[in-house]
């Protein structure tokens, strides 16, 4: 008498063959048969069973798809991509800002040495420090670019008034990472035109004189007025920016980009009423 | 057959207005107190870290922050009533080379000298701050013109620190003096309005002191 075999567990039974596999060739007409699968095919299944999983737990497609692949206006240029290219800026100066910070530090009797030791020892010190620094006046003219466009095309009108609002925020959030980064070499540049800027702001009536000393931590350049400007650019202001950049952009994903203003509405697109 | 009861939307109960499970007198539902409750808690838990924090950023302002500290310029030797002499003071000690700055310090004049307003007596020497009160530069003081010229936006004052020109609001502000022991030493800053009048909370740069301005810039806790 023969005893059955026990069946294989599911995990050591050979998987099936794929289709287009075997002896009947491609799609199971007759034909040469089709090769067994190559390291290429593995990588493809193996990344597309990774993106599904991903897929099927997050939902990111439809978000991606809209995000991604939305519809622009005809005519769109060069011109629309100043927002992003003030967005890239931005992420430059928050990374090269991130490495800088490793080797800074903001404290009044080290802050020029350090600044100094970056520039003259670090290995690619002087390139990092230098992108960081051209990089902020790039993301400043990026950014009026980008206004000036937003205005010259009316791209400001209804219904995308508070994005205009959020982005003239992001101006003045960019502006004052300028005024708090130019401090923080301490030389004898910084220093005095930090002086002056901050006497600039003491000169608006009544709550000038206090947001001066906001600045400075006290009525004078004190022990903690650079890692209060310091705290300020890489804390406190980016923090802002981040957010208002997300609520900028998922506002321009939900409105939709505006045709150039050279471009006449087509007549079929028209809302037209016809008087009987 | 009954009649179905009548329930009425504005009625002030819940049960008039025929809210299921609702008690005899009872106005607001349980839902709406729930809501309320959460957010309440939620609005306490916010507000216990975000106040102490906002007055950690902000304790500064309320703080004095210059103590009374008389610092030895020289002996009554060094100086005259002709001519101003460079000194240098440390105003903020805790950082440095950054915190020091330069005064010129003279002998005070009894026939020439216009009064400082508001001082007990006329102090023996005078001492002159170098930050001009356009914007903070420092001013340096000609001895062949006998005037301080501020080298960012062409400030000038005369020989008592009064404005001759450009875009300062008042003049330079000075520092308390006084003689111990034959030696000249210099105390708190103090800021002057155009008629040379005291006052004892030192101004910023930049905020005028005449008339109706100085109620506009107010004498702040931390000077």
């Amino acid at each position: 008498m023969k005893l059955p075999t026990p069946p294989l567990p599911k995990a050591l039974r050979p998987s099936p063959k794929r289709p287009g596999q075997g002896r009947n060739g491609k799609n199971g007409r007759n034909g040469p048969p089709s090769p067994e699968p190559g390291v290429k095919d593995h990588v493809v299944e193996g990344t597309a069973t990774a993106v599904g999983w991903l897929d099927e737990r997050t939902g990111a497609t439809p978000f991606l798809r809209g995000f991604l692949y939305r519809k622009v206006p005809k005519g769109t240029n060069w011109f629309y991509t100043l927002g992003s290219a003030t967005l890239f800026a931005f992420l430059s100066q928050a990374i090269t800002g991130v490495f800088l910070a490793m080797y800074y530090e903001p404290d009044a009797t080290r802050a020029y040495e350090s600044a100094a030791h970056i520039t003259n020892d670090v290995f690619l010190g002087e390139f990092v420090r230098g992108m960081h620094k051209w990089g902020s006046s790039v993301m400043i003219i990026l950014i009026f670019l980008h206004m000036g466009r937003t205005f010259f095309f009316g791209a400001y009108k209804y219904p995308r008034e508070l994005n205009w609002v959020i982005g003239v925020v992001l101006l003045v959030l960019t502006l004052m990472m300028g005024l708090t980064g130019y401090l923080l070499p301490f030389d004898q540049r910084s220093f005095w035109a930090t002086v002056v800027a901050v006497n600039i702001n003491a000169s608006g009536p009544i709550v000038g004189p206090y947001l001066a000393d906001f600045l400075r931590a006290g009525a004078e350049f004190g022990p903690t007025t650079i890692s209060r400007f310091y705290a300020m650019h890489m804390l406190l202001i980016p923090g802002l920016i981040v957010a208002l950049i997300g609520a900028h952009i998922y506002l321009v994903t939900k409105l939709g980009t505006t045709a150039p203003p050279w471009l006449k509405a087509e007549k079929k697109d028209l809302v037209t009423e016809e008087i009987p | 057959m009954a009649d179905p009861p009548k329930f009425d939307k504005k009625s002030r109960y819940t049960e008039g207005r025929g809210i299921a499970g609702a008690y005899e007198g009872e106005t607001v539902t349980r839902r709406r107190l729930m809501e309320g409750g959460v957010q309440l808690a939620g609005g306490v838990a916010v507000a216990a870290i975000a106040l102490p924090a906002l007055g950690f950023a902000l304790g500064p302002l309320l703080e004095e922050q210059e103590p009374e500290r008389w610092q030895d310029v020289g002996p009554e030797g060094d100086f005259n009533d002709e001519t101003y002499v460079p000194k240098v003071i440390s105003i903020v000690p805790e950082v440095g080379d950054a915190g020091k700055t330069t005064i010129y310090v003279r002998k005070d004049n009894p026939q020439k000298d216009k009064r400082v307003k508001d001082q007990d007596a006329p102090p023996p020497y005078v001492a002159i701050s170098t930050r001009c009160a356009h914007l903070g530069c420092p001013v340096r003081y000609i001895q062949a013109s006998k005037k301080f010229v501020c080298p960012c936006h062409g400030g000038v004052y005369g020989f008592e620190g009064q404005v001759e020109g450009g875009p300062p609001v008042r003049p330079l502000d000075r520092f308390y003096t006084r003689v111990t022991n034959g030696r000249v030493e210099v105390g708190k800053r103090f800021s002057l309005n155009s008629e040379l009048r005291r006052f004892p909370h030192p101004r910023d740069p930049s905020n005028h002191l005449d008339g109706l301005w100085q109620y506009l810039y107010p004498g702040r806790p931390t000077t």
